[in-house]
C-alpha cells in the first residue's frame, strides 16, 4: 500500500522509531551538522520508564496471575512468566528489535529486516526519533524500552491456559509467537521514519528550485513517508500498545484456552484463587508500572507525557470503581478481586489512547471498560463455557478492543483530546492535522480487525504445530497433582 | 476413661479452653477441620464464577478424661461453645481401653 503524503494528516504519537539512516536524507551534510543530541532529562525518564515496564512483568504480572491460581500451580505461573521475559529479552536483542524496527524491504509493510540483528550498528552514540522534531533519545534506551513490551506481551497470554499447559510446549510456542506474531505486529503499528526524517525530506522538496530537483526530492519524501508499517500508514492510532500488546495477547489467549480445553473440574470443583493478597500486590505493581508503559510511550519527558500519566491514573481508578459497583449491584457484594480486575481493565483500555484522550474522556472510557470487562468475564464466559482461566481475553482482549476503538473518538479536540498532528504541513514543526471522527473510528476498527485476524489465525496455527510436535497439555494425573510438583519439582509453600 | 470429642465454632476455642482449665482439665488436642451439618455453607464469587462452599471451618477438640469427669467436661463444653445459632457443633463421648504416657511409661489413669 502506498501513501500519499501530505494528503493524509500524519498521526502523531504512534510509539515511534529510530532516526532514518542519514543516506535517506536529502542534504546529508546539513542534516548531520545540526543532528539533535539526546536530552539528559528525556534519557533519564525513559530509563526509569523502561525499568517500570519490566516491573509490570516481574513481579507485577507474575504475582497478579500467581495469586489467582490454586496453591499447587503457583510456581508454574511464576516460572512461566519469568522464563518468557528472559527468553524474549534475548530474542529481542538477537533479532526481534531488528524485525520490528528496521526497514524490511519488500516486506516492509508487515515486518522489518535483519539489518540490526544482534544490535548491529547500535552503539552508545546512535539515536532514535521521538514524536517531536529535533528531539531524540539514545537508541539503546529506545531498544530497551520496546524490549520490555515484547517481554510482557507473551507473558500476558499464559493466564488464559494457566494450570494445564506443558512448560516445554509453552516455551517453544512463545519463541514462535513473538517471532511470527509480535515482532511483525509491532512493526506494522509502530515503525515509521520519525518526524525529523519527514521534516527534512519535506523541506528539501520546498527548497528545490528546478523541476528535476523537485521531482527527485519528492521521490525521497515519498520513500521516507512509505518507510513505515502498514497500520501506521493507515493512520491507525495506538499510543502504547492496545493492538500490539493487549488485543494481540487477548486473542492469542482466547485461541489458546479453546485449543487446550477446560481444566479438569471446571464448572464443578472449587477452583478459587489461592492468594488474593498477592493478586492485589501484583495489580498495584501493574498500575505503578503502567505509568512507565503509557507515559513512557511518549519517548520524551514533556506535557504529553504528563497527560498520559494522568490518563493512566484516572482511567484505572474509574474502571476499578465501575467494576466494583456493577458487581456489587449484580452479585450483591463489592469484591477486591473485582476492583483490581477493573483497575487492570481500565489500564488496558486507556493504553492505546493514553496520550491522545483528555482526562475526562479517560474517566468515561474507564467506566465503560470496567463494566464491559465484568460482563465478559462473568456472563459471556459462563454462557459460552470457555475456560479462560485468568480472563486474558475478558480483560486484555475486550479492554484492548474497547480502548482501540475509543481512541478514534477520544482523540477529538472537542472532547478534550489532543487531535492529530501533521508533520508535513509546516516541515520541521508539528502542527494540528485534520481530524474526522468517523474516518478515524473506521481506521481504528480496521486496525482492530486486522489484529484479531493476525493474532487469531497465527496463534491457532502455532498452537496446532506445537501440539503436534510436543503436546500442549500435561497428562491428567499431572494436572491433578499440580504443575508445581509435576513440572518443576518444587512447591510454593512448605509449612 | 473417656475421650470427649467436640466439634465447635473456631472463635469459641479460647472460651472453652479457659472453662475446661478451670474444671481441672490440663490437656487437649485441637485440630482445624471442615465439615457440615445443618448449617448451610456460603457462596463465593470470583469474577462472576460462583462456588457453593458447603464445608465450613470448625475446630475439633479431643480430651482424654477419667470417666468420672466426662459428664462435667461435656456440660462445660456445651455451655461455653453455645451461641444458640445453627452450626454450634456436636459433642461425642467414647470409651478408652488403655492409655500410656510415653515419657514415663505410666499407664491408664496415671497417664491422663
Amino acid at each position: 500500500m502506498t501513501i500519499q503524503f501530505p494528503a493524509r494528516p500524519f498521526p502523531i504519537r504512534l510509539a515511534g522509531l529510530l532516526m532514518i539512516p542519514a543516506c535517506l536524507v536529502a542534504s546529508t551534510g546539513a542534516a548531520l551538522a545540526d543532528a539533535p543530541v539526546p536530552n539528559k532529562g528525556d534519557t533519564a525518564w525513559m530509563l526509569v520508564a523502561t525499568a517500570l515496564v519490566l516491573m509490570m512483568s516481574v513481579p507485577g504480572l507474575a504475582l497478579f496471575y500467581g495469586g489467582l491460581v490454586r496453591t499447587k500451580n503457583m510456581l508454574s505461573v511464576l516460572t512461566q512468566v519469568m522464563a518468557i521475559v528472559c527468553t524474549v529479552a534475548i530474542l529481542w536483542v538477537a533479532y526481534g528489535y531488528s524485525l520490528a524496527f528496521t526497514n524490511g524491504g519488500a516486506l516492509n509493510d508487515v515486518v522489518g529486516g535483519f539489518s540490526k540483528a544482534f544490535l548491529a550498528g547500535v552503539d552508545a552514540s546512535s539515536t532514535a526519533a521521538t514524536f517531536s522534531n529535533g528531539v531524540v533519545i539514545p537508541e539503546y534506551v529506545y531498544m530497551a524500552f520496546q524490549m520490555t513490551f515484547a517481554c510482557i506481551t507473551p507473558a500476558l497470554i499464559v493466564g488464559a491456559f494457566a494450570e494445564r499447559m506443558r512448560f516445554s510446549a509453552l516455551m517453544v510456542f512463545v519463541v514462535l509467537w513473538v517471532t511470527l506474531i509480535y515482532f511483525p505486529m509491532a512493526h506494522m503499528v509502530w515503525y515509521w521514519a520519525g518526524p525529523d526524517a519527514l521534516g527534512d525530506a519535506a523541506k528539501a522538496v520546498a527548497a528545490a528550485t528546478d523541476p528535476a530537483a523537485k521531482a527527485a526530492a519528492q521521490t525521497t519524501l515519498d520513500a521516507v513517508s512509505a518507510d513505515a508499517g502498514m497500520l501506521f500508514k493507515w493512520g491507525a492510532l495506538d499510543f502504547a500498545g492496545g493492538t500490539v500488546v493487549h488485543i494481540n495477547a487477548g486473542i492469542a489467549g482466547l485461541v489458546g484456552c479453546l485449543m487446550l480445553g477446560k481444566r479438569i473440574g471446571y464448572g464443578r470443583d472449587l477452583l478459587a484463587p489461592h492468594a488474593l493478597t498477592m493478586t492485589m500486590i501484583g495489580a498495584a505493581l501493574l498500575w505503578i508500572g503502567w505509568f512507565g508503559f503509557n507515559a513512557g510511550s511518549n519517548l520524551e519527558a514533556n506535557g504529553t507525557t504528563a497527560l498520559a500519566f494522568v490518563n493512566t491514573f484516572v482511567a484505572a481508578a474509574a474502571a476499578a470503581l465501575s467494576w466494583l459497583f456493577v458487581e456489587w449491584a449484580m452479585k450483591g457484594k463489592p469484591s477486591l478481586l473485582g476492583m483490581v480486575s477493573g483497575a487492570v481493565a481500565g489500564l488496558v483500555a486507556i493504553t492505546p489512547t493514553s496520550g491522545f484522550a483528555g482526562p475526562m474522556g479517560s474517566i468515561v472510557l474507564g467506566l465503560v471498560a470496567g463494566a464491559a470487562c465484568f460482563f465478559f468475564c462473568s456472563t459471556v464466559k459462563n454462557t459460552f463455557g470457555y475456560d479462560d482461566t485468568l480472563d486474558v481475553f475478558g480483560v486484555h482482549g475486550v479492554g484492548g478492543i474497547i480502548g482501540a476503538i475509543a481512541t478514534g473518538i477520544l482523540v477529538a479536540p472537542a472532547l478534550g483530546g489532543t487531535g492529530l498532528v501533521d508533520y508535513l504541513a509546516k516541515p520541521g514543526e508539528a502542527v494540528a492535522g485534520h481530524y474526522d471522527m468517523a474516518a478515524q473510528v473506521l481506521i481504528q476498527l480496521e486496525a482492530v480487525c486486522l489484529t484479531i485476524l493476525w493474532s487469531g489465525i497465527g496463534s491457532a496455527i502455532l498452537f496446532k504445530l506445537v501440539d503436534l510436535a510436543l503436546g500442549l497439555r500435561v497428562p491428567q494425573e499431572q494436572e491433578r497433582e499440580g504443575l508445581d510438583i509435576a513440572e518443576h519439582g518444587e512447591r510454593a509453600y512448605n509449612y | 476413661m473417656n475421650i470427649v470429642m467436640a466439634i465447635i465454632k473456631p472463635f469459641k476455642l479460647e472460651q472453652v479452653r479457659d472453662a475446661l482449665s478451670a474444671l481441672g482439665v490440663h490437656g487437649m488436642t485441637v485440630t482445624e477441620v471442615k465439615g457440615y451439618g445443618r448449617q448451610k455453607g456460603h457462596t463465593e464469587i470470583y469474577r462472576g464464577a460462583e462456588y457453593a462452599v458447603s464445608f465450613l471451618p470448625k475446630i475439633k477438640l479431643e480430651i482424654a478424661v477419667p470417666a468420672a469427669l466426662a459428664g462435667s467436661v461435656v456440660a462445660t463444653i456445651a455451655e461455653h461453645a453455645r451461641t444458640g445459632q445453627i452450626g454450634d457443633g456436636k459433642i461425642f463421648v467414647m470409651p478408652v481401653d488403655h492409655a500410656v504416657r510415653i515419657r514415663t511409661g505410666e499407664t491408664d489413669s496415671d497417664a491422663l
